[in-house]
C-alpha cells in the first residue's frame, strides 16, 4: 500500500552536508567551552579563595621572601598526601566555607567563631617569618594574620589554663590523605601557655597579601617561628585551653624524633639527620640553621633553665 | 624442535638438564649479580657455553632438531642491546633535561638525589630479577643484560652519592664523616656504595677469566647483601609513609624468596 502525504521537509531542512562532515569539530568545541567553563570556574573559586586582605606592617624579618609559588607549592600538608606536590594539587578540594573555630576549655567564654567573624573582628597585620621545616629546608614566609593571644584572651582563660591544644578539620571525604593512617588523625597540636600568648605567636589567614590557599592551611593556621615547621598546625577547627600537655601527632608518630617542644636547635640533632644546617629553598649552599630560627632574643627566656637536650 | 627449552619441561630429564645447565652458569649457587659479566655474545666462549645449551640452539649432535632454528641475528641482537641501554639511561637524560630547563621543583637538590637513589634501587632490582626471569620464561639469553643493567644501577648509585657529597654537603668532608658515622641510613647506604665497587670492577670478562667463575662468582654473590642494604637505607629515610620502600622490600624479598626455594628445591 503507498501512502502519500505532501513532503514536510524541504531542501532547507536537511544540514548542509559540510556542516554534517565537521559535526565531530562541534562537539569538540563544545566539549572544550564546557572546559573552558569549567576552569573558569574552578578560577573563579580560586579567585574567591584568594581575596586580597587589609593588614598593615607587623614584626617582620628584612630577609628576602621566598617565592609565592614555591610557598605554594612545596607543602607537607599530609591530609593531602605524603608527597611535597600532594597539598597544592589535592587540596583545592577542601571547603574552607562555611567555617567555624571552637575554642573552649580552661576559660570563662568558650565561644565558637566564624572564620569570616575573626577575620574582621582582629586587626590583620603581616609579619614575615623564617619558617625551618624539621626536614631541613627553609623558606621566608609573607604571612597576615593576628596574634593568636587575643583570640586566647576573647574567651578569658582561667588558672588552669596550662597548655593549648590545637586540632586539625577532619573530613575524609575532601582531606584524602586522612584515608589512611600515616599519621594519627585529626592532626594535633599544642603549645604551652606562654607560648601561645607570646607576642610572635600568629594565626596566620593570609599569604602575600592575600586569604590562604588551601595548601598552606587554609582559611586559618598556627604560626610558631621558632619552632619546626610541623608545629604550626593548619586548617584548624578546635583550639582547648587544657591543664596538661597534650597529645601531639608527630610525637605520637614517633616520640624519639619529634618531641613536644620541637623548638629550632642546631645543637640537637633529629635521630637521623643533622639540624645544624638547613637548605633556604632558591639557594644553593645549605646555611646555618640559628637557635630557635633566630628569634631567640625574643623567646629563649621562654625555656629558661630547661634542658633543651631532653625537652627537645 | 623436541629439545626447545620452550618444551624442555616435557621431559624430566631435559628439566635436569636445564637446571644443571643454569646451575653451572651461576657458579653452582646461583651467584648471579646486578653486576655480573652476562655472556653477551662476546663472551661467548667464557659463559656461553653453559646457556646454549639450554638454548636449543646449538649444532650439537645431541639435539638434532635444532636445525630449522637460527640464532637471531647480530643487527637484531645490537637491536635489542641498544633498546635496554637507552631504557636504562633515560630516566638519566629526563633527570639531566628537567635540571637544564629548571624543571625540578621547588628543592631541586632533593629531587636529584632521590630521583638518582631511586633509580639505582630500582635497576638493582630489575638486575636481580633477570635470573628468575630467564629461567621462568626459559630465556636463557636475557642473562645478557646483567651487566649492563648492573652497570646502571652503579652508575646511578654513583651519581646519587657524588650528588649528596658534592651538591648537598658541598664536599664537607667532615660531615660527611659524621654523617657516616651517625646516620645508620647513610652508613647502610654508604656500606651499599662501597660493596658495589668491586662488583663493578671485576664486571668484565677479563675478570671472569682472572679470577675464575668460582670465586668470581662467590664475590658477586655480595649483591645479596647489598641490594637489601639499598632498601634498608631507603626504609631508614622515610618520615613516615614507609609504604614505597616497602613496596621494594617485597620485591626483593620475591626475588630472594625465588632463589631460595629453588635452591632447598634442588638440593638432593
Amino acid at each position: 500500500m503507498l501512502i502519500r502525504h505532501r513532503p514536510d521537509l524541504t531542501d532547507n531542512d536537511v544540514t548542509d552536508r559540510g556542516l554534517y562532515l565537521r559535526r565531530r569539530e562541534f562537539i569538540a568545541g563544545a566539549a572544550g567551552l564546557g572546559l573552558t567553563g569549567l576552569g573558569l570556574a574552578g578560577l573563579g573559586g580560586a579567585a574567591a579563595g584568594a581575596a586580597p586582605l587589609t593588614f598593615s606592617k607587623g614584626f617582620s624579618t628584612t630577609e628576602k621572601p621566598t617565592p609565592k609559588n614555591d610557598i605554594t607549592s612545596y607543602n607537607n600538608f599530609y591530609e593531602f598526601g605524603v608527597d611535597k606536590g600532594d597539598p597544592a594539587e589535592n587540596a583545592g578540594k577542601l571547603k574552607t566555607r562555611p567555617w567555624t573555630v571552637r575554642v573552649d576549655g580552661a576559660c570563662e567564654a568558650p565561644k565558637t567563631f566564624d572564620i569570616d567573624d575573626l577575620i574582621k573582628a582582629n586587626k590583620l597585620e603581616e609579619r614575615i617569618y623564617r619558617l625551618r621545616c624539621v626536614e631541613g629546608w627553609s623558606m621566608v614566609i609573607p604571612w597576615v594574620g593576628f596574634p593568636l593571644k587575643d583570640l586566647i584572651a576573647a574567651v578569658k582563660p582561667t588558672s588552669k589554663a596550662k597548655f593549648v591544644a590545637f586540632e586539625t578539620l577532619m573530613r575524609p571525604s575532601e582531606m584524602t590523605g586522612q584515608r589512611w593512617d600515616v599519621l594519627q588523625w585529626p592532626y594535633r597540636e599544642g603549645l604551652r601557655i606562654d607560648e601561645a600568648v607570646h607576642p610572635l605567636t600568629l594565626i596566620a589567614v593570609g599569604l602575600y597579601g592575600e586569604t590562604l590557599p588551601n595548601q598552606n592551611g587554609a582559611p586559618l593556621r598556627l604560626v610558631v617561628p621558632w619552632k619546626y615547621g610541623f608545629k604550626s598546625i593548619k586548617s584548624i577547627t578546635r583550639i582547648s585551653l587544657v591543664e596538661r600537655q597534650p597529645p601531639t601527632a608527630w610525637n605520637i608518630s614517633a616520640p624519639r624524633e619529634y618531641g613536644f617542644y620541637s623548638n629550632v636547635n642546631p645543637a640537637v640533632d633529629h635521630p637521623r639527620w643533622s639540624q645544624a644546617t638547613e637548605r633556604r629553598i632558591g639557594e644553593f649552599r645549605r646555611r646555618d640553621t640559628l637557635a630557635f630560627n633566630g628569634y631567640g632574643e625574643w623567646v629563649a627566656d621562654l625555656y629558661r633553665g630547661m634542658d633543651l637536650k631532653r625537652n627537645f | 624442535m623436541a629439545d626447545d627449552v620452550e618444551t624442555a619441561s616435557s621431559s624430566p630429564e631435559k628439566r635436569g638438564r636445564w637446571r644443571a645447565a643454569d646451575t653451572r652458569r651461576d657458579g653452582g649457587g646461583e651467584g648471579q649479580s646486578a653486576v655480573r659479566a652476562a655472556a653477551p655474545s662476546t663472551a661467548e666462549p667464557v659463559l656461553g657455553r653453559a646457556l646454549r645449551a639450554t638454548r636449543g640452539r646449538s649444532p650439537s649432535p645431541a639435539r638434532g632438531g635444532g636445525a630449522g632454528r637460527k640464532r637471531p641475528s647480530k643487527a637484531r641482537d645490537n637491536l635489542v642491546y641498544a633498546a635496554v641501554w637507552l631504557t636504562c639511561a633515560a630516566p638519566l637524560a629526563w633527570l639531566a633535561f628537567r635540571a637544564f630547563t629548571g624543571d625540578l621543583g621547588v628543592n631541586p637538590i632533593e629531587t636529584l638525589i632521590r630521583q638518582l637513589g631511586v633509580w639505582g634501587l630500582r635497576l638493582l632490582l630489575v638486575g636481580l630479577a633477570i635470573t628468575p626471569a630467564a629461567v621462568i620464561l626459559r630465556k636463557p639469553r636475557l642473562a645478557r643484560f646483567r651487566r649492563t643493567i648492573g652497570l646502571f644501577a652503579f652508575a646511578y648509585v654513583s651519581l646519587h652519592l657524588l650528588s649528596y657529597i658534592g651538591v648537598d654537603l658541598y664536599f664537607d668532608f667532615g660531615q660527611l664523616v659524621k654523617d657516616i658515622l651517625k646516620r645508620p641510613f647513610i652508613t647502610l647506604g654508604m656500606a651499599a656504595f662501597v660493596l658495589l665497587i668491586p662488583l663493578a670492577i671485576t664486571s668484565t670478562n677479563g675478570w671472569v677469566i682472572r679470577m675464575g667463575r668460582a670465586a668470581w662468582s662467590r664475590l658477586h654473590w655480595l649483591i645479596y647483601l647489598i641490594v637489601p642494604l639499598g632498601v634498608a637505607h631507603y626504609y631508614l629515610l622515610v618520615k613516615a609513609d614507609h609504604r614505597p620502600p616497602l613496596v621494594y622490600g617485597a620485591i626483593l624479598a620475591v626475588l630472594l624468596g625465588w632463589r631460595l626455594w629453588r635452591a632447598t628445591r634442588s638440593s638432593p
